[in-house]
């Protein structure tokens, strides 16, 4: 073989057999995002940034008002390696909702999402159930059992949140590598009934 | 995250891409996988420190998002340095195939049996 055949064999695009999938883990403020992401991750979490430049005026989660005209957005995320050629990623939203065009980003392609309820602070996911159920990705909804207790069942949140009979709504303790799995597994088993009842999903 | 960082860390990041923040051609995403070529490998001696550190950092597969966290670079930064050293042979990058619509449905089927049987 020679060194110029052997050079363009392994440029091609189609050599790089790994492939990814990703999974978006969404709440609100401290709902236990990357509790649950390092609790099944290989690795641990890791942060990426991306500078947002934009004035944003606005109350934060800690109920501060602040005025930002520079900031940088800052998404935690986890792997998974499955098989021997499917790396499936698992990121958390951005901490504050207000940065929609991170999220436009994350749900571009992805499998869906599994979006945390502290049922002490329900109305925390309104903004991430209205999103999702804009941009048609399909999602299931896990209250996290802080304390190991919940104050809520799953029909009176579902109720509460005005979310749709068919989308699952299950406790899950972020804590527990076995709950994250079945959130995971949950989720995935529900796009697949929407994929296959070929609709979009709807909230 | 919460400490300010020193305002030339964001300018000499910029540098680093000829200024430039986003990537020329197609748009990686934040989970393209990416993974150093032997060109690349051959090449490491002449590279400056982002592009090395990315060629050491690609033995086995990771993405764009894991290069940007490894090496403290803003994503749309490594994005540009992975896009340039894509075309320059020295990795190569998982093509993506998945639209709007999610992942079709054998590929949902089989990543629910590998999530079974994690």
């Amino acid at each position: 073989m020679t060194s110029s055949l052997y050079d363009r064999d392994i440029e091609r695009d189609d050599r790089m057999v790994t492939r990814s999938l990703k999974i978006v883990v969404a709440g609100g403020f401290a709902a236990g995002k990357t509790t649950f992401v390092e609790a099944i991750s290989e690795i641990t979490p890791l942060t990426t940034e991306a500078p947002m430049t934009q004035l944003s005026i606005g109350v934060d989660n800690t109920g501060d008002v602040r005025t930002k005209t520079t900031t940088t957005v800052a998404m935690d995320f986890g792997r998974i390696t499955l098989g021997e050629n499917t790396m499936l990623y698992l990121f958390g939203t951005p901490g504050q909702d207000r940065f929609w065009f991170m999220w436009e980003e994350l749900v571009r392609g992805a499998v869906g999402a599994v979006v945390l309820v502290d049922t002490r602070r329900l109305a925390d996911c309104f903004p991430a159930l209205d999103f999702f159920e804009q941009h048609q990705v399909p999602y299931v909804v896990g209250l996290n059992r802080f304390d190991g207790k919940l104050r809520h069942r799953a029909e009176e949140v579902r109720e509460a949140l005005s979310i749709s009979p068919n989308v699952p709504v299950f406790p899950v303790d972020a804590r527990v590598r076995g709950d994250v799995k079945r959130g995971l597994v949950e989720l995935v088993t529900f796009a697949i009934a929407q994929k296959r009842a070929g609709r979009a999903p709807q909230g | 995250m919460e400490q300010p960082q020193p305002p030339n860390r964001f300018v000499r990041q910029f540098a680093l891409t000829q200024g430039r923040a986003r990537s020329v051609g197609t748009e990686l995403a934040l989970d393209t996988l990416v993974r150093r070529t032997e060109r690349g490998v051959r090449a490491a001696r002449g590279l400056s420190g982002e592009q090395l550190s990315i060629i050491d950092l690609t033995a086995s597969p990771i993405s764009v998002a894991e290069v940007s966290a490894h090496l403290h670079l803003h994503l749309g930064i490594a994005r540009v340095l992975v896009s340039d050293m894509a075309n320059l042979g020295y990795v190569v990058v998982s093509t993506s195939e998945i639209g709007a619509g999610g992942p079709d449905l054998p590929t949902l089927e089989r990543l629910l049996d590998d999530l079974q049987s994690l």
